[in-house]
């Protein structure tokens, strides 16, 4: 008799936690990789805090991530880039209307990273010159738009080799948006794009791909990611701001760019920071941002991401740092705070 | 009934094989329809992939038309997108690489098959089939960090006896057309090696017998021969090889330059069909994008089987004139 009643309150119990666990809340996302080690870190956290949550994330590229998003086989997507107002129009058409929202997460920064023969400080560019060596109109180390903002440094008379991304990436997206933004010439010509038609240069896949072909090819110039740089001490260049200053990538002078940017902050954060203001803002930076449907259904799954979101904003924030990150302003995060109310 | 039993044995290609068949007497069925599905499973999913490949491909296919396979423009910013950098690329490449694999690939197959001392051969045959099993990516950075180096050092005495030609003009970055072609003979060698030694061992023994009892020498009973007899494997041998360097990804992409221009010098960056796919898919964004790079998926397929029935033509060719 005894036996019996505990193995029908085992049997309950077994019941309840099935029950129980199919309440589990999973939450599936897909899109750009730069941000992926910090999201993964992020959603590992908010999952140890609310065992029920889960949030399943795949970096698929931005690209994928947006289309993901429209179709609407995952609950949020990712990416580097902002939404352009022909995919915005793409979404609304296919969730009866109803948009999409940015929230900026992190920044990042590309830096100019090279290897010239007998150099070994780290160069001051200019964007005439970034611009001209990206167009193909300098072609030698020691032209003079260079010796003007390295004085000192013994330049070589060698032909410059530009080496770019080959793989289509948001890296890429910003260091041309910057271009298009310092240089009228680029941007009629080439213009902005996570791949864009390369005017000179050799293309390598990935960070790495490129960092490797910088250190196989004397004379060479390429842009990485700044996280890519530091993690993997490679030297790169100063590169001169808005207000005249030459500015080094760090997590400080991104954030600082973020906070020049965040007085033209528009209601839907879709900005670029490239070339922002102020005089410690460094020029090359960006946000990465999450993609969140303005409408979501089901209900449980519409407070798991408002939560993650405000989460995101509060403790998330300062664990950005110790993965090199660069932490959002205290501006930006106010506006978004405000911004998570507007998913229904 | 010894009639029929005799038949059987005749048609069966040796002892156990007639086991095998007396095994499955009254499956005669059974087995026909296993192995048909089986047949008929591959044909369907390259037929499904055609199928997708075509209709994933259409807005770009209506947009461009023939001419994506000779525009030499690919801008995603403004939406211009055609083929012919990356056939070129793709085609260039694979035909370096045959040209330097097949000598090495097939003479080497023959010093192993005939004229290596049995230990030797078949140790290196070990060796040899081990490299056909290592991921591609490990030859990229194979061809990044060593061999691009020793081409490096190489290139002023390729330049100094060949440099007249237009296909070694231009400056050298180390990643290149050349390269690309050179990873990829290193890569396909393996694949000629093991399948034309088989062959050539799989020459009936009579057949040098009969070439050495009229006198000829061990190497004219080899090449004269025991060659001509094995060409159908080498040329199947050769062709999987170049199967599998028109569709290599990974490797080329990684010292080819990545760069969409048509250069007639090696010592230029090119780009080829696969690497192209595989280094902007994840990033496009938008219809005609993703669809043009469906459509040199196509592309790539019909390169495949043009260039494989052209090759097939040509050694059904020289068979009809030594037959």
């Amino acid at each position: 008799m005894m036996t019996r009643r505990i193995a029908s309150l085992a049997t309950l119990a077994i019941l309840a936690l099935g029950i129980a666990s199919a309440q589990n809340v999973l939450i599936n996302g897909a899109g750009a990789t730069f941000p992926y080690p910090m999201y993964s870190k992020w959603f590992d956290e908010f999952h140890k805090k609310f065992p029920t949550l889960q949030f399943n994330y795949q970096s698929i590229g931005s690209g994928g991530g947006i289309q993901q998003v429209t179709q609407g086989t995952v609950d949020f997507g990712a990416t580097d880039g902002p939404m352009n107002e022909m995919q915005l129009k793409d979404f609304a058409d296919k969730h009866g209307g109803s948009g999409i929202l940015h929230f900026p997460t992190v920044m990042g920064a590309d830096v100019p990273a090279y290897k010239v023969a007998g150099v070994a400080q780290a160069l001051n560019f200019t964007p005439e010159a970034l611009a001209g060596i990206f167009l193909g109109k300098i072609t030698k180390w020691n032209d003079p738009e260079l010796m003007k903002a390295n004085p000192g440094v013994k330049l070589p008379a060698n032909d410059i080799i530009v080496v770019h991304r080959s793989d289509g990436s948001g890296t890429t997206y910003v260091w041309v948006d910057y271009l298009s933004k310092v240089s009228k010439e680029w941007e009629t010509k080439v213009g902005r794009g996570t791949s864009v038609n390369w005017p000179v240069g050799l293309g390598g896949k990935g960070n790495e791909g490129v960092a490797g072909q910088l250190e196989q090819t004397p004379n060479s110039i390429g842009y990485i990611e700044l996280i890519y740089a530091v993690q993997n001490k490679i030297t790169y260049g100063k590169v001169k701001n808005s207000s005249g200053a030459f500015v080094e990538a760090s997590l400080a002078s991104v954030t600082a760019a973020a906070a020049g940017a965040a007085n033209q902050m528009p209601d839907d954060f879709r900005v670029s920071i490239t070339n922002a203001p102020g005089k410690d803002s460094y020029p090359v930076s960006s946000f990465t941002w999450l993609l969140i449907p303005e409408k979501i259904s089901d209900a449980t799954k519409k407070k798991a991401i408002k939560d993650f979101l405000a989460w995101m904003l509060a403790d998330g924030q300062k664990m950005t740092e110790a993965l090199a990150y660069a932490p959002l302003p205290k501006a930006v995060v106010a506006k978004e705070q405000k911004a998570i109310a507007k998913i229904q | 009934m010894a009639a029929s039993s005799t038949t059987i044995s005749s048609a069966g290609p040796a002892r156990p094989a007639r086991s095998f068949v007396q095994r499955l007497r009254g499956g005669d069925e059974v087995a026909y329809l296993i192995t048909f599905a089986a047949a008929a499973s591959i044909l369907l999913v390259t037929g499904l992939l055609v199928f997708e490949l075509y209709i994933n491909s259409s807005a770009s296919r209506a947009k461009f038309g023939l001419s994506f396979l000779v525009t030499k423009t690919w801008d995603p910013v403004a939406g211009q997108y055609g083929a012919w950098p990356f056939i070129y690329g793709t085609v260039v490449t694979s035909a370096l690489a045959l040209f330097i694999g097949i000598p090495l690939g097939v003479g080497a197959a023959i010093f192993l098959a005939e004229l290596a001392p049995p230990a030797i051969s078949d140790a290196l045959t070990f060796l040899i089939e081990l490299l056909a099993a290592v991921p591609s990516v490990i030859y990229g950075l194979l061809g990044i960090f060593v061999l691009i180096p020793i081409l490096r050092t190489v290139e002023p005495a390729i330049r100094a006896v060949l440099g007249w030609t237009p296909l070694f003009q231009g400056p050298f970055y180390g990643v290149s057309l050349f390269s690309a072609g050179v990873v990829l003979a290193v890569m396909i060698i393996p694949f000629i090696i093991s399948i034309s030694r088989e062959v050539i061992r799989a020459v009936p023994g009579d057949q040098r017998e009969a070439a050495l009892a009229l006198g000829a020498t061990r190497w004219e009973s080899t090449w004269d021969v025991v060659v001509p007899y094995a060409r159908k494997g080498i040329a199947g041998s050769i062709f999987l090889a170049l199967a599998r360097s028109l569709g290599e990804t990974m490797a080329v992409t990684m010292v080819i330059g990545n760069d969409p221009k048509v250069k007639a010098s090696l010592f230029a960056p090119g780009y080829s069909i696969a690497a192209v796919i595989a280094n902007e898919f994840t990033e496009a964004t938008g219809q005609l994008y993703t669809s043009a790079l469906i459509e040199l998926g196509l592309v790539l397929f019909a390169l495949t089987i043009v260039i494989n029935a052209m090759a097939r033509i040509l050694v059904a060719g020289t068979g009809g004139r030594n037959g």
